[in-house]
């Protein structure tokens, strides 16, 4: 039920935008989000973006996972 | 990336040899379908144990709400709309499903926003959408109720069964003391906040982690978890940074709390618990399908010897069941831990060993 799918903002028409999953085109609606663009990767949720998602290309990921690994061997 | 899977679970072997037994709960049904999905019970040592908790929309809606969800849907002039695992529940001898093949227009739905714009085409029919679901999916209910409010769509109404995460954890966990960590739901915190958590390391003194949704991201956060329990620190971290910040999503939580306020809930297997659900606030109480509806009192029962309430207390594993995989299978679920693609048993049972 909490599934939500990532895709990217390719175009923006009023309160909709336009997000493409790897080659598939769907609506979804900006309204629980503040402030969205094209080019944005979101996370899609039963037709709602809810979030976008963070451009590091998870670093900051990386970066808490080595918190962790000062203790190996 | 610096850290490949191995690395992830060459760590996770090397923090949880000796730490003896340590139950993970995970209260998310993405969770527990990617859990078994991936695998990941079979990568993690022995003494690490994943437990599913309450964290299936379907499967925690009581039998008082799918009872009143089957008497609406069962009603001349009602076009009733929900989710596609909502469908097949069983009530006592119907479902959804069965209402449809009877010729009830029951209808599924993939955004609440379908509701509105099926009501906007059936003016002479009253439309009605099941609202299920935490917090990632109740603002889009509120979405659904604020805009037909200003539409003035009159004959749109909305089934309410939504619930909030933060205090049916505090519940079930305040009341089992054999759940060492948890591992929070990461869409859920997306709407509500890695913070909103912080109260399991803060009141139930666990440590927590929010965590993402494919295998790496998963394993990530029992990492975390494992190395905060090595140090004996208890904390609550947030593992899944790209799509969770420390507060959450601000507007959807606006828009949510515009259109509802917190009420107390009735849970499958958890019985009654306060302030865990969400109602309409008075301005919008004229969307409440059950204002609008006459709805019967009595409630269908649970089928015999159903463990469903126990698994989702995480006090049962789905083979413990006499149900299943014997009469109780995705194609002919016998309780709603069966039916949803996110329930126990049907994860169990579709990528069984």
């Amino acid at each position: 039920m909490c599934l939500a799918v990532p895709g990217k903002i390719t175009d923006i028409n009023g309160t909709d935008a336009k997000v493409d999953y790897n080659g598939v085109s769907k609506y979804a609606s900006l309204r629980l989000v503040e402030k969205a663009a094209i080019g944005d990767i979101v996370l899609v949720h039963a037709g709602f973006i809810i979030e976008i998602l963070d451009k590091d290309d998870g670093e900051e990921l990386q970066k808490l996972i080595d918190e962790t690994m000062r203790l190996i061997k | 990336m610096k850290y490949s899977i191995e690395d992830l679970i060459k760590q996770i072997n090397f923090l949880a040899d000796g730490a003896g037994d340590i139950a993970i709960m995970e209260v998310c049904g993405t969770h527990t379908a990617s859990i078994r999905k991936f695998g990941i019970m079979s990568i993690l040592p022995e003494n690490i144990k994943m437990v599913s908790g309450p964290g299936c929309p379907v499967c925690v809606t009581s039998q008082e709400d799918i009872s009143a969800a089957v008497a609406i849907a069962d009603r001349e002039g009602v076009i009733f709309t929900c989710f596609g695992d909502m469908m097949r529940v069983p009530c006592d001898s119907t479902s959804l499903y069965s209402l449809f093949e009877k010729g009830r227009d029951v209808r599924l739905v993939t955004s609440p926003m379908d509701a509105k714009k099926i009501a906007q085409e059936n003016p002479e029919k009253q439309v009605v959408y099941f609202g299920i679901g935490f917090e990632t999916t109740a603002p889009h209910t509120a979405a659904l109720v604020e805009e037909a409010d200003k539409e003035k769509i009159k004959n749109l109404s909305v089934l309410n069964s939504h619930k909030t995460m933060p205090s049916a954890i505090k519940h079930l966990l305040q009341a089992d003391s054999k759940i060492s960590a948890l591992l929070c739901p990461g869409h859920v915190a997306s709407i509500i906040g890695a913070d909103a958590f912080s109260f399991v390391p803060d009141i139930l003194h666990l440590p927590a982690a929010v965590a993402g949704f494919d295998a790496y991201e998963i394993l990530a956060a029992i990492l975390r978890i494992l190395d905060m329990i090595h140090s004996n620190k208890t904390q609550c971290i947030n593992m899944y940074p790209k799509a969770v910040t420390k507060n959450g999503n601000r507007k959807a939580l606006e828009l949510l709390y515009q259109v509802m306020e917190p009420d107390d809930a009735l849970w499958r297997g958890l019985g009654n618990i306060p302030e865990s659900g969400l109602k309409f606030r008075e301005y919008y109480e004229e969307f409440d399908a059950r204002y609008r509806f006459e709805i019967p009192k009595n409630k269908a029962s649970d089928a015999n010897g159903c463990v469903c309430a126990h698994i989702l207390r995480g006090k049962k594993i789905p083979t413990q069941c006499i149900h299943f995989g014997k009469d109780c299978t995705p194609d002919n679920p016998v309780g709603p831990c069966m039916v949803s693609a996110e329930g126990s048993c049907a994860a169990y049972y579709r990528y069984r060993e």
